[in-house]
């Protein structure tokens, strides 16, 4: 677009708009709106801190969208289970199924699944609800697990975003409560069986085990009090703690300003999108509604876990492929994986290591493993600064690594909680299945660590070399002398600093260990400890393109390109072919006019 | 970079300044920036919205056909509420046979709010403003007068409350509040168990007790001023009818309970620890001597609840004789103690000995000889 046709599209643009704001602002007295506003500001003062609100930027990006994701269905939650309180009734009380649904008739059951039958099946829409709440639970936590991911291998829980970092786990982890616990009300045959594995592992705690369960269950197992209280802490206890966390999570949000990707006009000190009014929310609502849509879409076409199929929990009775909804998959799968032999008699008491370890410590254990990450980041970087720039994860392949081998170990996990399906869906034996998740649950991560950090460092290369050689247009030239060549167009400014935006650490050097007579320093081993991580973390290393190389890469070629920046690894790639025959300043930079980009 | 490598940089750099006004660009290669430029926002490209007024009428139309589409489906509801019965049942494709109202009903519901998303999100991408606003960002540090300023508020606070000054008050409000929330715990462990602290209960099965024997009248027998019990009978579950030895056949499996479970106080709490399934196999298979002797000619009877977390290990496979639990798959072999031949769980099922009384029934003369079900503590 020329100049010109930008400056009338401009004026046109604004033209077209300007219709739009004539009769609002235009009007002095607001009308009745501006009236209720101006009402609402005298008694509160709120029109600064409202149009502060109504002003704040958002960047755009499709991975912010996931944390929305879970922000929508929080409330999709709360608006259908308070639906579903209307009618359900939290009670272990003995009653006869008299509803309409004919294979439960005169069957004996707790009220709770009476009544949780009654809304699936005569309560009108009732069902719709229900799998509503069903279907927005799963998408709730599957959406918190995609954000937490973004958050991480882009690097945005770093300072000043460690806080946020902590409350997000704490709800990711409410969140699993939550789930657990409200799948468990209905009592029906599955979440009955998984409340008397609960109680299992409560029972394998050293010391209190015995006095947790009777608590809770009000005596033994399975009482009359466990679905009351679990009723409450469902709708009552936990919802609170989650809307208070996501309350201060958004607000941290809010007082940081969002992260954003690095590109051309975005800094660290900037951030670049749309202002709340009225573009963000229109798309932001807008997008509410499309996650409620999708949601009720879902919930009217599959249907999710249909108790009335299952039946009454009845403690002697059970069901083939007994699996807990998806997010508790995990510390399922590690249960199923944990050897037997774990469990031994000490001292006349019994310690029962091969549930411990995967019902009661693992999520503990591995959620401060992801809260120390950040610090262990920064103590390992050094790096005392603020980040509002996002990483890309290819330019920290070591954390990119270690992301992905977690992500693995968890997902070997989540596959062995399925281990018996695994085994009758492909007819393998079922010992053969755990045995195999048992050793790839120690190599797997291993081997996707260092394939992920090599991926990682190739992609990283090949962002150099498209940066130091241009893209290949596909576009052959023949000189004068009768040779040919490719055509390499350079890139852009815009285009070059996505690829450069971004700082490869060093590996920390190693100070003396002794100071000037000799003496040993005080933390001298600590700082070799963090010399010795830093140096795991960022001794294979790319950095960006520096306008020196680049103007290197134009004027010779490629003899003296450096794709590795280490410059003992320089290669002199021959990589195009005949293109280095006839000299760089005719295979690069000089695309032919019709080629230029607009 | 390393000065070897500079040292290496050839005298002409031939970067171009390109149209988009790199910084880049320099000539005297002496003084090359280390690093790139922020090239700033690229200029703004219009949409077709934006200059062209059929366009932007045409986004019109469309959001306001996602919302009319959004009212439609909003009245379908209505009517598909109204008119759809509750038991209606519709064939679709895929899907097989479902709910109908229930699928009218999430259609119409998603389609209400999709047209509204969709709308309002249309809506912003073509007809609101596409230029970028840049926003600059603070550091999050407060000012160091601001700093200090909270550093003599707190301290004025902390002097003005002497708190410092006055030992005696700064050490008991530090009890008290120590403390204050000991009652409140106290009245909620107090009152949410009760707690056996001999844990009987997880010892024990209703196996370990009998039965009252009837007299002719039908009322529980005395002597010496107690009721005289026997045994308990082996009941199917969940008919309650008692089992002859002669119905257990060679491979058959019966789910069994105790007799008279259901005129316990809380039948459930005891079937969680007494179910028990009874199994008939050929007796030369057994290989435990005890097993064998335990049982009535092949036919033996082990605690259906599983070691590792007590579910019911339900899944018996006759022709290996192994009994799987469905929950984490722990392997028991019948054949042989019901040993743990696979999984998570460490301790055999506890057997359960049976008799057969006059009547040709089959009883148990006692409970098990350890704990059922999952592991705990105090079970040593």
């Amino acid at each position: 677009m020329t100049a010109v046709g930008q400056e009338r599209a401009h004026s046109t643009a604004d033209a077209l708009r300007a219709d739009d704001k004539k009769d609002a602002p235009a009007n002095k007295d607001g009308g009745p709106v501006g009236a209720v506003a101006s009402w609402v500001d005298e008694r509160t003062g709120s029109a600064k801190g409202i149009s502060y609100l109504m002003k704040k930027v958002f960047p755009d990006h499709w991975s912010f969208m996931l944390g929305e994701i879970a922000m929508y269905s929080l409330i999709i939650l709360l608006i259908s289970g308070t639906f579903l309180t209307f009618w359900f009734v939290p009670s272990m009380g003995e009653t006869t199924y008299t509803g309409s649904y004919v294979p439960l008739k005169g069957v004996q059951m707790s009220e709770a699944f009476a009544s949780t039958v009654h809304i699936s099946m005569d309560v009108k829409g009732g069902l719709l609800i229900r799998q509503i709440h069903h279907w927005s639970a799963l998408i709730f936590v599957v959406s918190i697990a995609l954000h937490m991911f973004r958050v991480f291998f882009t690097g945005a829980f770093r300072k000043p975003r460690e806080i946020n970092w902590i409350i997000g786990l704490l709800l990711a982890m409410l969140a699993m409560v939550e789930g657990f616990i409200g799948y468990s009300l209905p009592d029906d045959l599955l979440s009955g069986t998984g409340i008397r594995a609960m109680q299992g592992f409560i029972l394998s705690i050293p010391v209190i085990g015995t006095y947790v369960s009777y608590l809770l269950f009000g005596g033994g197992f399975p009482g009359q009090d466990i679905i009351p209280r679990f009723f409450t802490i469902h709708v009552l206890l936990l919802p609170a703690a989650l809307i208070g966390l996501f309350t201060a999570h958004i607000i941290l949000v809010m007082v940081h300003k969002h992260t954003q990707y690095p590109g051309p006009g975005r800094t660290n000190k900037n951030v670049v999108g749309f202002p709340m009014m009225p573009v963000y929310a229109a798309k932001a609502g807008g997008f509410f509604f499309v996650v409620f849509g999708v949601t009720a879409l879902i919930a009217g076409l599959v249907s999710i876990n249909p108790i009335w199929m299952y039946g009454p929990y009845e403690p002697t009775m059970i069901t083939a492929g007994s699996q807990p909804d998806w997010y508790m998959g995990f510390a399922d799968g590690a249960l199923r994986l944990l050897p037997g032999f774990l469990e031994f008699n000490l001292f006349h008491r019994t310690w029962s290591f091969n549930i411990m370890i995967g019902a009661i410590l693992m999520i503990p254990i591995l959620w401060t493993v992801m809260g120390v990450y950040p610090f262990i980041e920064k103590w390992v970087t050094g790096d005392n600064e603020e980040h509002h720039l996002l990483d890309r994860p290819r330019n920290r392949p070591t954390r990119t690594g270690l992301g992905m081998a977690a992500i693995t170990f968890y997902g070997i996990l989540f596959a062995a909680c399925g281990n018996d399906i695994i085994a009758i869906k492909f007819d393998l034996s079922i010992d053969d299945i755990t045995e195999t998740f048992r050793v790839a649950l120690i190599v797997a991560p291993i081997v996707v660590f260092w394939v992920v950090k090599r991926l990682c460092l190739s992609l990283q290369r090949a962002d150099r070399d498209l940066l130091l050689h241009g893209r290949e247009t596909g576009r052959l030239m023949r000189t004068g002398k009768g040779r040919f060549f490719e055509v390499h167009q350079e890139l852009d400014a815009y285009q070059r600093w996505r690829l450069v935006d971004f700082v490869s650490p060093e590996p920390m050097g190693l100070p003396p260990a002794t100071d000037e007579h000799g003496v040993r320093r005080k933390g001298a081993r600590k700082e070799r400890l963090r010399a010795r991580v830093s140096h795991y973390f960022f001794k294979d290393r790319i950095e960006p393109v520096t306008p020196l190389e680049l103007a290197a890469a134009h004027h010779d070629g490629h003899a003296t390109e450096a794709i590795e920046s280490h410059p003992d690894e320089a290669e002199s790639g021959h990589i195009h072919g005949g293109a280095e025959e006839i000299g760089a300043s005719h295979a690069y930079g000089h695309p032919a006019p019709h080629d230029k980009q607009d | 970079m390393t000065d070897d490598t500079d040292a290496s940089i050839p005298k002409e750099p031939a970067v171009s300044q390109d149209e988009s006004g790199s910084a880049v660009a320099t000539r005297d290669e002496q003084h090359a920036p280390a690093h790139f430029e922020n090239p700033g926002l690229p200029p703004h490209v219009h949409r077709l919205g934006d200059t062209d007024p059929a366009a932007a009428k045409r986004s019109e139309r469309q959001v306001a056909a996602l919302f009319t589409i959004s009212m439609v489906a909003t009245v379908l509801f209505v009517i598909a509420y109204a008119m759809i019965g509750k038991d209606a049942d519709v064939i679709l494709p895929i899907l097989g046979k479902v709910h109908a109202l229930n699928v009218a009903l999430g259609v119409t519901l998603a389609l209400s709010l999709l047209g509204i998303g969709l709308g309002a999100i249309h809506w912003a991408k073509t007809l609101m403003p596409d230029e970028e606003v840049v926003e600059e960002r603070h550091p999050m540090r407060s000012s160091d007068e601001a700093r200090a300023g909270f550093v003599a508020v707190m301290s004025g606070g902390a002097e003005g409350s002497q708190i410092n000054r006055r030992p005696l008050i700064k050490y008991t409000l530090g009890g008290a509040l120590g403390i204050f929330a000991v009652p409140l715990g106290l009245q909620l462990i107090g009152g949410l168990g009760p707690i056996r602290g001999d844990v009987h209960d997880l010892k024990t099965t209703l196996w370990d007790t009998g039965v009252p024997v009837l007299n002719a009248d039908g009322k529980p027998e005395m002597r010496d001023g107690k009721v005289v019990t026997r045994p308990r009978r082996l009941m199917r579950d969940p008919d309650g009818t008692a089992i002859r030895l002669s119905d257990v056949t060679l491979g058959s499996v019966f789910h069994v309970l105790p007799e008279g479970i259901n005129d316990t106080p809380e039948p459930s709490n005891e079937k969680v620890k007494a179910a028990v399934i009874l199994i008939a196999m050929q007796e030369n298979l057994i290989k435990s001597a005890r097993e064998r002797d335990w049982g009535l000619n092949g036919v033996v009877a082990f605690s259906k609840i599983c070691t590792h977390v007590g579910c019911s290990v339900g899944l018996y496979e006759q022709t290996t004789h192994h009994l799987l639990c469905p929950c984490h798959q722990s392997t028991f072999d019948v054949a042989d103690d019901c040993k743990v031949i696979f999984g998570p769980a460490k301790r055999p099922l506890p057997q359960l000995q049976i008799e057969v009384d006059d009547d040709g029934y089959l009883y148990a003369p006692h409970g098990f000889e350890q704990p059922v079900g999952p592991s705990f503590w105090e079970r040593g």
